[in-house]
């Protein structure tokens, strides 16, 4: 614990000391005009309980904010709260189940009304009412009450030990809203509340004054915000439609917006639309890994409803650590980040590559291609090449079906890891399904990556905030998707070993940082020397700003513009 | 010719409740979900929870008829309301259709993406009707000329070059390296005065002029054909036999004739006007209701596109109607009693 304090401290520490540097280089609020923003996925919905996704939450964060925000370091920054609370300064409890946060004093809402602990509690029986389809509710996992001590003071209940404390009201997905305005909108109502969903009340630098859902947000300064010379602009807008790459043409060619965010472009095109000199590209690095999920269950067409499934026995030749330990050495992950990834993409050797504490180092092998290795695993395990040059062994032949998401970025790389792959001897039929068809998790459909009706599939999984207990809690024997659990779960490898079960139940009961990391990293290892996954590319966030704009602190583990009250535009 | 106008309504009423049904049955078929595009990090009980909120968890049958419900009793009862400015009945708990993507009533999203979508895509077909007219005349009075032949060639590539090169390529030229329109609509823009009037205009010159084109180019062969076969009847050889000048034999005699079945084309064209140009939307991010369509596919935003496509089968069945009876009242040997 004592060095997440320190590392909170000097997140703290640098934050005070940039805006410090900030705050010479404007004097009053409303200075420097408008800031154009281009999101290419419009903004929908601007309340982030019900919105569908990132660029809501973006778009959003202006307007309203949390308790404590994830600096660009995913050290917490404290924003309606005095401080961040740690077992330390008493904020939370010894026993690790409950959080007292002392709210900011002469706060208030754009509307001029106080602040209080009241809109806290508001917020969070707003989200946990489970008619009213919050999207954020699981962040509030196990909180038994969440009480206003005084005015300025909420306590936050949890029925178990919660090591990390941290879920409610931290981060963009989880703001506070303000009771007076939302408070005939719980439950079932929450999405009949057009007019407050489209216009909340906030206490963010911005309000807004139009809002075209799908199109356009329009922002104006708060005019009540509570630092006094924040923010440098006057006005606002978030602008939606069409496609990254013309996305970035506005900011780096032809400068007609300030700002332009994910920018999934083709890296040499995003290299020549830059050299124009207009605008800078700025990456950020979260815990997003492109990987590939290797099924060690049968998907047999012919076995009907035990496709999938651990009743329908093992893969034929999935489940042979050779074979596995072969198509990951047969990657070149360094070409896949050329080819589709630029300075948006890492090479990785592992599904848990960030914090910094919680990276392991033990599977760095992967990181060169070896086809060597791979060709003489498989020969030393039988697999022997036939006729048309590829492996067979008992009848079995090496060929793999290897689904992903329809996106050109993915398409790309499944023809690379093809030839890779046919380099080695191992046969590779590529399919790939519409987005909302893959993610959607319809029951009906076959293609939900849950189902994971092929031998190899594609994505990329990350957690929120900086906390992975949750996120390596879905590789447990539980949580594997099957028709007793409508195909629920995020264990898609189907990877299920006791001894890893008992590493997640172990982190669940402890407390100290540095042990939380030994635990986090064992996991990963095991996960990686099973190759339940071959991680490929730790995955990084692209946007680009204008040359005018100072203060952008691009940022992967909370909304991008979390410090827009900061920026500034350079005369 | 009123009887056959009554006539093709009534008829019409089954014609759209089977069209709606269809669309039902389809969207509901379709295997993609609302939770489709959330975060991966929002878990799978969550997803549930949210789909169950959005009303998903019915039977088929029952989302079917309140939909029926919402869009025929309920949204014509809002629109008038809003007309009296008086609430009719129990207002704040009649339910109306709610997209998934925003959370907020279709028709309100529709009616504020009309005026963009007017603007561009009505405009385009505004000019490329002034454009192809003038060229169909010409090219057919003048058949096999230079002007015929570049005609000729202008429309063919108009009509098979895609909008999306085109589009780009004007980007590229007007907006990238000369710098002179915007290549992003703004459609929080209002014109109050001369300055916003010729942004206004600066904004709309590309889109306008690449739907135009596109339409111009087969309009402008319509135009020609009816023009040629028109222009050999016996008719035009008795015009001109009474010393009419050439002027008057074109404009008056034949270019009336020959109208006819173009005016047919263009009022059955009308109709994907409402329908927005998805892709010269999403290049100028007009945003308008192609877009607005094409991002409720992708997101399985099923009481949207429903909405949508469904109002868009009852403009194609009216402007049919209307093509009919104005074929009929212009061309008086046609009668349909």
């Amino acid at each position: 614990m004592k060095k997440l304090t320190t590392l909170m401290m000097a997140g703290v520490a640098a934050s005070l000391m940039v805006s410090a540097a900030n705050a010479g280089s404007h004097s009053k609020r409303g200075a420097d005009g408008q800031l154009n923003i281009i999101y290419w996925q419009a903004a929908s919905i601007l309340n982030p309980y019900l919105s569908g996704g990132t660029k809501d939450t973006h778009a959003s964060s202006m307007i309203l904010e949390p308790l404590a925000k994830y600096d660009e370091k995913g050290g917490m920054v404290a924003s309606l709260a005095e401080e961040i609370p740690t077992p330390e300064n008493g904020g939370v409890s010894a026993d690790l189940t409950s959080i007292t946060w002392k709210l900011k004093k002469g706060v208030t809402w754009s509307d001029g009304s106080p602040f209080t602990a009241a809109d806290v509690v508001f917020s969070a029986e707003y989200c946990m009412d489970p008619t009213g389809g919050c999207n954020s509710i699981s962040n509030f996992n196990d909180v038994k009450s969440v009480e206003a001590v005084d005015d300025h003071t909420v306590k936050i209940t949890f029925k178990v030990a919660k090591p990390f404390p941290y879920g409610p009201f931290v981060g963009a997905t989880v703001p506070i809203i303000q009771k007076a305005q939302f408070k005939d909108c719980m439950g079932a109502k929450a999405p009949t509340c057009t007019t407050q969903n489209f216009g909340p009340i906030g206490t963010g630098p911005f309000v807004v004054t139009e809002f075209k859902s799908n199109d356009v947000v329009v922002y104006a300064a708060n005019d009540k915000y509570r630092e006094a010379d924040k923010p440098a602009f006057a006005t606002a807008i978030i602008k939606g439609g069409g496609e990254a790459a013309a996305a970035a043409r506005s900011v780096l060619e032809t400068g007609e917006f300030d700002y332009a965010w994910n920018l999934q472009v083709e890296p040499e095109i995003l290299a020549q639309m830059a050299a124009k000199g207009k605008g800078t590209i700025v990456t950020s690095f979260g815990t997003s890994v492109e990987r590939l999920m290797v099924q060690s269950t049968n998907v047999d067409p012919a076995l009907g409803d035990k496709r999938g499934t651990v009743e329908g026995g093992p893969h034929p030749f999935l489940t042979d650590p050779a074979v596995r330990e072969a198509l990951s050495f047969a990657i070149d992950r360094q070409i896949l980040v050329d080819a589709g990834y630029g300075k948006a993409g890492q090479v990785t050797c592992n599904v848990l590559p960030a914090p910094a504490v919680y990276a392991s180092t033990a599977n760095d092998d992967c990181k060169k291609q070896d086809v060597a290795r791979a060709n003489k695993v498989l020969d030393d395990a039988g697999w022997a090449k036939g006729s048309d040059g590829i492996r067979a062994k008992d009848g079995v032949r090496l060929s793999i079906l290897f689904q992903t998401s329809t996106n050109g970025v993915r398409q790309g790389t499944q023809a690379l890891i093809k030839q890779m792959w046919k380099a080695i001897g191992v046969e590779t039929e590529l399919r790939n399904i519409s987005a909302s068809v893959f993610f959607g998790g319809d029951q009906s459909s076959p293609d939900t990556f849950q189902k994971f009706f092929a031998d190899i599939e594609m994505y990329t999984n990350n957690f929120d905030g900086t906390d992975p207990e949750k996120y390596m809690g879905s590789w447990t024997c539980n949580n594997i998707p099957a028709p007793s659990n409508q195909w629920i779960g995020n264990n898609m490898p189907r990877y299920c070993n006791p001894e890893y079960d008992a590493l997640v139940a172990e982190m669940g009961k402890t407390a100290s940082i540095e042990k939380r990391a030994a635990l986090a990293k064992k996991m990963n290892d095991m996960l990686m020397q099973a190759r339940a996954m071959i991680p490929l590319i730790h995955r990084g966030d692209v946007s680009a700003h204008a040359n005018t704009i100072k203060g952008v602190r691009m940022n992967s583990w909370d909304s991008q513009l979390w410090n827009v009250a900061d920026w500034t535009r350079a005369k | 010719m009123l009887n056959y106008t009554i006539r093709r309504l009534l008829f019409a009423i089954p014609t759209l409740l089977v069209i709606s049904f269809i669309i039902f049955v389809i969207l509901d078929l379709a295997p993609n979900d609302p939770t489709g595009s959330l975060p991966l990090t929002i878990p799978a009980e969550v997803r549930a929870q949210i789909r169950e909120a959005l009303g998903l968890g019915q039977p088929f049958h029952i989302r079917y008829v309140k939909w029926l419900e919402q869009f025929f009793i309920n949204e014509p009862l809002n629109i008038m309301e809003h007309w009296w400015g008086a609430p009719i009945g129990d207002s704040d708990s009649r339910l109306r259709v709610t997209s998934w993507m925003s959370r907020s009533p279709v028709v309100d999203l529709i009616v504020e993406r009309m005026p963009q979508t007017l603007w561009v895509v009505g405009l385009s077909y505004l000019v490329g009707i002034l454009i192809a007219l003038p060229i169909g005349v010409i090219s057919a009075y003048k058949q096999y000329s230079w002007f015929d032949q570049i005609g000729t060639f202008v429309s063919m590539v108009g009509f098979s070059v895609p909008t999306f090169f085109t589009g780009l390529l004007l980007i590229v030229v007007f907006s990238v390296n000369l710098g002179w329109l915007p290549s992003i609509y703004d459609t929080t823009l209002k014109v109050t005065d001369f300055s916003s009037f010729m942004a206004q205009l600066r904004q709309l010159a590309m889109p306008v002029m690449v739907l135009a084109l596109f339409n111009a180019a087969q309009l402008s062969r319509f135009m020609r054909a009816s023009m040629l076969d028109n222009l050999n009847q016996d008719y035009v050889r008795t015009a001109r036999a009474k010393g009419m000048s050439e002027k008057v034999v074109l404009l008056v005699h034949v270019l009336r004739n020959s109208l006819i079945p173009v005016v047919t084309v263009i009022a059955l064209g009308v109709p994907q006007i409402f329908g927005g140009a998805i892709i010269t939307e999403q290049i100028f991010k007009v945003n308008g209701l192609g877009q607005l369509l094409i991002l409720g596919i992708e997101n399985a935003d099923i009481p949207l596109v429903q909405t949508l496509t469904f109002i868009f089968a009852i403009l194609i069945v009216f402007f049919n109607l209307i093509a009919d009876v104005v074929y009929g009242m212009l061309d008086p040997r046609i009668r349909y009693d």
